[in-house]
């Protein structure tokens, strides 16, 4: 089972622990708002994801548990998939 | 003799050290609300702080109570510690400590089961924590017998400064949003400054203010039929 | 092909007796029997997102609670008209589309979203609907809901919002609204031209369904055609139909084409020049990097100058953000306030890097769609436009930059908010 992080982009405001727990997969874009790596967590970075998602001032960041890594979900946050 | 005379010194001491903490972790809070970022000092550093000091701060005033309450001198009970009002020993500024122990159980149980709760309802907890501080003030100046000590003295005006600047600034960088409400924060806080100014003299540094605190007579120093005790 | 959604379409309303007239009546197929044509047609919806209505309708049924139908009719896409063509004058083909999906769902409840300001549509459901006091035998419910104007106001999450707490803004993450959505009960939002497909489909079968269109995108699809031709509207096509192929049905160019805007402003910008390479499908246009949204094909004539009709769409697409996340708001703003300078002839040397740089740093990182929408509108523009931009961001605004725009975005009052 993987590990993933995504930020609710709705929630995010810009505060940036995340990203100073989690350089290895956060970087913060010109307004400071996190661009998070799309890949796995890995191992010995569960600990720190951890802390970031506890630390997220307004409890943006969450932790996703995804199938492994061959059937990837499609990229679709929330209901953006169907745009119908 | 001795042993109980320890209680009194811890309750006072950690009592103290608890303000100092809570002064500490508020100030923190309020910085934490800017944006200011430093390659020295990381915010998630900051927030770590802001954390350990409303933890230490809960951890000394349950050593503050406990030993407040196996203290025999004054008769103050475990229920006196959270129910507001209730007790025999200066109901009142007793009881403002307990309201505020309460507020601030609620904040570090909130804080702590965050995660579960969200953000919205966490949120709407911690505000009471702008409530604790002045409570603890009064409940401290109302209840503490080192009121008059020239070390007290400096704590109660250092934490009372800190707080003051920490607010005086966040207010002029510009939060809350509105103005209306900047200036409602002000002015509540500066209303509370007054409301101690003009109580102090007459109050806990006033002629007899154990008993006009509600010490009970028993307790009290110059009873006539009593040997002193304190 | 025939037409099938625009069959007997005429200026007026189609009555009741004039629909049942050109389609025959709405056969009393099983739940089961409708899903699996459904299934085998294969459609997809026709909002924009194309995403295969027989996986949605799967997710509606397995989630537990009692379901809503919600025919989106809102049409926030300023170029595209043919969802408000649908209401206003196909009503009953919509009716029943909804209809034949709340039996297969097993709603009893269906909402038909109509954007505030077409009023014209709105009526039109409203009358059509009244001409149908029983449906189903009065087991189905159907009323019209009337949402604020906004571009991203017909997104599906943010219709939903719109109805329980009054906030017209789309929603970030799990569950989908299949699961939970109106009254936290699973809803199935559908596009108004997916749902009147589906009134053909109850009636023809998916094997017909599939008659038409390619393999991949099987179907008709209602395309709007405007800008520089002489016969613009609403025009149902097969998919896989070449884009000159429209355009010579539209009655040709009435001006010599620079580009041609496919996919509205979500869409993507194709050179003049590469028209003939161009099939309107999803799967085709995809393979350009444009897309076919919700069925738009637009014609800019030489005469316009690109960069101001493109500043113009970009900066109204920064303004209908809905606030909720920085990347977008951010984005959008950075690149429409950047293009504006480019037109200017004030940018800096690498305004046009950097505004391909905001734009990748937009798409994907929002609540809904809409930054992709703009970044993929404003990054086969530089693509296409390369020549103009620069040639603006040298010697500033062109004569053409002064003329009345081509490119339709829909003012709104400023209402003041408290």
């Amino acid at each position: 089972m993987t590990i993933r992080i995504e930020v609710d982009p709705t929630a995010c405001k810009a505060h940036g622990l995340c990203a100073e727990l989690l350089p290895e997969l956060i970087e913060l874009d010109d307004w400071g708002y996190p661009v998070i790596a799309d890949a796995d967590v890995p191992r010995r970075l569960r600990p720190l994801a951890r802390q970031a998602v506890s630390a997220c001032p307004t409890l943006a960041l969450r932790r996703r548990a995804a199938a492994s890594a061959a059937v990837s979900q499609p990229r679709a946050q929330g209901s953006r998939a169907f745009r119908d | 003799m001795a042993v109980v005379k320890t209680y009194w010194y811890l309750t006072r001491s950690s009592g103290a050290v608890a303000l100092i903490l809570l002064t500490v972790s508020v100030v923190i809070g309020i910085a934490l609300i800017g944006r200011v970022r430093s390659e020295r000092r990381p915010r998630f550093a900051v927030d770590g702080i802001h954390r350990a000091s409303s933890l230490l701060a809960v951890v000394f005033l349950v050593i503050h109570i406990a030993t407040a309450v196996l203290d025999s001198f004054a008769p103050i009970s475990l229920l006196d510690a959270v129910i507001p009002f209730a007790g025999t020993y200066r109901p009142v500024w007793l009881g403002l400590g307990a309201a505020a122990f309460d507020l601030l159980l609620a904040v570090a149980i909130t804080s702590a089961l965050r995660e579960r709760l969200g953000h919205r309802a966490w949120r709407a907890v911690h505000w009471l924590a702008y409530g604790v501080w002045p409570l603890a003030i009064v409940h401290g100046l109302g209840t503490g017998s080192d009121v008059h000590q020239e070390w007290m003295i400096a704590i109660y005006i250092a934490c009372a400064a800190a707080f003051a600047i920490a607010i005086l600034v966040r207010v002029a960088i510009g939060w809350p949003d509105r103005a209306r409400l900047r200036i409602a924060v002000v002015g509540v806080f500066a209303a509370f400054a007054v409301g101690l100014a003009i109580w102090l003299p007459g109050g806990p540094f006033g002629a007899n203010w154990a008993k006009r605190a509600g010490t009970p007579p028993s307790l009290l120093p110059h009873t006539v039929s009593r040997p002193s005790v304190s | 092909m025939g037409e099938r959604l625009l069959q007997g379409v005429g200026v007026e309303p189609m009555t009741l007796e004039s629909h049942l007239r050109v389609h025959g009546p709405l056969p009393a197929a099983t739940p089961e029997v409708l899903a699996s044509e459904i299934e085998r047609a294969g459609l997809r919806g026709r909002g924009g997102g194309g995403f295969p209505l027989a996986r949605k309708l799967a997710a509606v049924k397995r989630a537990r609670g009692r379901p809503t139908v919600i025919v989106n009719g809102c049409e926030g896409e300023p170029l595209s008209a043919k969802d408000g063509l649908l209401l206003g004058l196909l009503a009953h083909l919509v009716i029943d589309g909804a209809l034949c999906l709340a039996r297969v769902i097993g709603s009893s409840e269906i909402l038909i979203a109509v954007d505030e300001l077409n009023i014209r549509a709105g009526e039109a459901a409203l009358q059509a609907l009244e001409q149908r006091p029983k449906l189903d035998d009065g087991r189905i419910s159907a009323q019209v809901v009337w949402t604020p104007t906004g571009y991203v106001g017909g997104q599906e999450t943010a219709i939903v919002r719109w109805c329980e707490d009054g906030i017209a803004k789309p929603r970030f993450g799990a569950p989908r609204v299949t699961e939970r959505g109106i009254g936290r009960r699973p809803t199935l939002v559908a596009n108004a031209e997916t749902v009147a497909h589906v009134a053909l489909i109850a009636r023809h079968g998916g094997r017909w369904f599939r008659q038409a269109g390619t393999d991949a995108d099987p179907g008709t699809a209602l395309i709007t055609v405007g800008g520089a031709v002489a016969q613009p509207g609403i025009y149902e096509i097969e998919h896989g139909l070449g884009l000159s192929a429209l355009l010579t049905w539209a009655g040709g160019c009435s001006e010599p084409p620079r580009a041609f805007l496919l996919g509205g402003y979500g869409g993507a910008w194709v050179d003049a020049a590469d028209v003939d390479a161009v099939r309107l499908s999803p799967g085709e246009l995809a393979r350009l990097r444009a897309r076919l949204g919700p069925g738009i094909a637009f014609a800019l004539p030489r005469s316009a100058c690109p960069v101001a009709e493109v500043t113009r769409v970009a900066a109204w697409l920064a303004a209908e953000s809905t606030g909720q996340c920085g990347p977008c708001v951010n984005g959008l703003a950075a690149i429409a306030g950047e293009l504006r300078r480019v037109r200017d002839g004030v940018a800096a040397h690498s305004a046009l890097a950097e505004i391909l740089r905001w734009s990748g740093l937009a798409a994907g990182r929002g609540a809904c769609a809409h930054p992709d929408g703009t970044a993929s509108f404003v990054t086969s523009a530089v693509r296409t436009f390369s020549e103009e931009l620069i040639d603006h961001a040298q010697h500033g605004p062109c004569d053409a930059c002064e003329w009345p725009s081509m490119l339709p975005i829909i003012k709104r009052a400023q209402l003041a908010v408290a």
